[in-house]
């Protein structure tokens, strides 16, 4: 384990990156039980950034996730989101403060229809607001504009994924965190999830990125952190951890 | 938009209900060719009463997956607010023969004890179920156990073990006769009520914000608190609701046999249950059908002189019911996340 040696230096990166963080945590330790499973996590996310987290199973992806969205808090550390410590805000009041999720494994309401769904993500919202991201939502996944009246646990995979990234939006976000998109689905969709997240982040929206497909986040990435057992092991620009002998051995599936 | 806001159904209407609609007909034909008119009338009666004590059984059960056993000594309680709301306060001691204050008196009767008892329902999850939500799961149903204890003997210390008369405000000799049965108009204001509030539960869990979101957090609790829902929130406004329907089933029950009694939400309450169970527990359509099938069941048995074999007539049913259909008549079929 090379937690030292590689620490690769932040450097200033592709979107512009003054000033204060959106998101930012500074030494995060969480634990399950006894279990220590964030051993002091640092990272920061810039507005209108995409940053990856990449990592084997079990390295701490999901957790720092839950670390964020207030589903777990932490002991030790801090969460800081737009300068303001949340650390210990429950999780349904981040979401009015503005942070939205597309949790691991989709977590679809399957007995709800589609159009339900949609409108349960925009809980926090007017209902005339909600109408309207809907269009917005319809318009950027076409597919589940045909499939509004059916329930969510009808869908396809790929449908599923589409249905969970569009309820996330309907929060309007400041920050998007996204858990394995990818996950379980054909290279083509995979394909199409990977330009529909460079697309919401275009539109403006800051994407946290969780994958253990490195080689597609590092390619929709500005900039990524290498997590392996709870630590931040290396950090920097999606471009330079894409060449780092570390990465590509570990990650990317290069002998 | 046509998203928001439109008046349809929650239930969709169309075709897919229609086999649905048909066997309800059906079995309230059966229903009415075995026991005949009288019978039918008290049948419907019976049965509301379990079937509004049912959906709280289940809306607990499907969004905390706790069978709370306090609550047929909920409905208990709503008997003895309504009892003493009508001889206390009211000061009533026979029938109200004036139409429109009969129902000024039943308006105000229905909206102050179902407040009351839906606040009761608020009070007895903050401090008996919530602290134990991440507890293992015998140890919140051991405590409904005690709460149901708990309010008996409270309703005990108040107004005694025995049965407490009730003023009867609806005269006995209201009644009409219809097919060689005279039916009390009593009957009719009954099944009017339990239905026009089931509808009311269905339109508000089906259509509302609110609805969604208890749908929402008894499928999948995290997903519906990264949605933003306040889980406390949602937890305590579905006992609000049970509670209150329960207190319906108290008046309704005060109203109809003119007493309380502070055991009687035991009997009533294993009814209810099992007529949740019959249902497909966690389904407010099914819990509504289940009381009336054992309604139906302990009137039946009345009728061909087996009253005593009721009981064994209503577990019978649910056993076989589960043997043949574990997840209940209306139930969710298991394995059907992805």
């Amino acid at each position: 384990m090379s937690e030292t040696s590689v620490q690769a230096p932040p450097a200033a990166g592709a979107a512009a990156r003054n000033g204060q963080p959106l998101l930012e945590l500074q030494d995060v330790h969480t634990y399950y039980g006894h279990i220590h499973a964030l051993q002091g996590i640092s990272l920061e996310v810039h507005r209108d950034e995409i940053v990856t987290l990449i990592g084997a199973n079990g390295a701490g992806k999901t957790t720092t996730l839950k670390a964020i969205n207030g589903l777990l808090h932490p002991r030790h550390g801090k969460v800081l989101f737009d300068g303001r410590d949340v650390s210990h805000v429950p999780a349904h009041e981040l979401v009015r403060a503005g942070i939205g999720q597309a949790p691991e494994g989709r977590r679809i309401f399957s007995r709800l229809t589609v159009l339900e769904n949609l409108q349960m993500g925009g809980y926090t919202r007017s209902p005339r607001e909600v109408a309207q991201d809907v269009e917005r939502v319809f318009a950027l996944f076409p597919r589940l504009r045909e499939r509004a009246r059916q329930n969510g646990g009808t869908l396809s995979g790929g449908e599923q994924q589409m249905l969970a990234i569009g309820r996330a939006l309907m929060c309007r976000p400041q920050v998007l965190l996204l858990d394995e998109p990818s996950l379980g689905l054909s290279p083509i969709l995979v394909q199409q999830i990977f330009a529909i997240i460079r697309e919401i982040n275009a539109q403006g929206t800051t994407i946290l990125l969780v994958e253990q497909n490195a080689l597609q986040a590092l390619n929709v990435a500005h900039r990524g952190y290498v997590l392996q057992t709870g630590r931040v092991v290396l950090a920097g620009e999606a471009a330079a951890l894409r060449q780092d002998e570390m990465v590509r051995k570990a990650y990317l599936g290069e002998i | 938009m046509q998203t928001q806001r439109s008046i349809r159904l929650p239930a969709r209407l169309d075709g897919s209900q229609l086999p649905f609609v048909a066997a309800i007909a059906g079995s309230l034909v059966v229903a009415y060719a075995l026991v005949g008119p009288q019978q039918f009338s008290n049948f419907l009666t019976i049965g509301a009463v379990y079937a509004l004590i049912a959906l709280g059984y289940t809306m607990v059960y499907g969004i905390i997956e706790l069978i709370n056993f306090a609550h047929g000594d909920v409905f208990m309680v709503g008997s003895f607010v309504a009892l003493w709301i009508l001889s206390g306060p009211l000061g009533l001691h026979g029938s109200i023969d004036n139409p429109a204050l009969l129902a000024v008196v039943l308006v105000g009767l229905f909206l102050v004890t179902m407040l009351i008892l839906g606040a009761l329902g608020i009070f007895i999850e903050r401090f008996a179920y919530r602290p134990l939500r991440n507890a293992p799961r015998l140890a919140p149903l051991i405590t409904a156990i005690g709460v149901s204890f708990i309010l008996q003997n409270i309703m005990q210390a108040f107004f005694g073990p025995s049965p407490v008369n009730s003023p009867q405000i609806f005269t006995l000799n209201a009644r009409f006769d219809v097919a060689g049965a005279s039916i009390g108009y009593l009957n009719v204001f009954i099944v009017a009520v339990a239905v026009a509030l089931m509808i009311a539960l269905q339109l508000f869990v089906g259509r509302t914000r609110l609805g969604r979101a208890m749908r929402s957090t008894a499928q999948d609790r995290e997903a519906a608190e990264l949605m933003g829902v306040d889980i406390n929130l949602t937890i305590a406004f579905t006992f609000f609701i049970g509670s209150a329907l329960a207190g319906a089933a108290g008046i309704v029950w005060v109203l109809y046999f003119g007493y309380a009694v502070f055991n009687q939400g035991f009997y009533a309450g294993l009814f209810a249950f099992t007529a949740a169970v019959l249902g497909g527990i966690g389904n407010t359509t099914g819990a509504a059908l289940g009381g009336f099938v054992i309604g139906f069941l302990q009137v039946a048995a009345a009728q061909y002189g087996y009253s005593r074999w009721s009981e064994v007539a209503i577990f019978g049913v649910l056993v076989l019911v589960l043997v043949f259909r574990p997840t209940g008549l209306l139930g969710q079929q298991l394995g059907e996340r992805a």
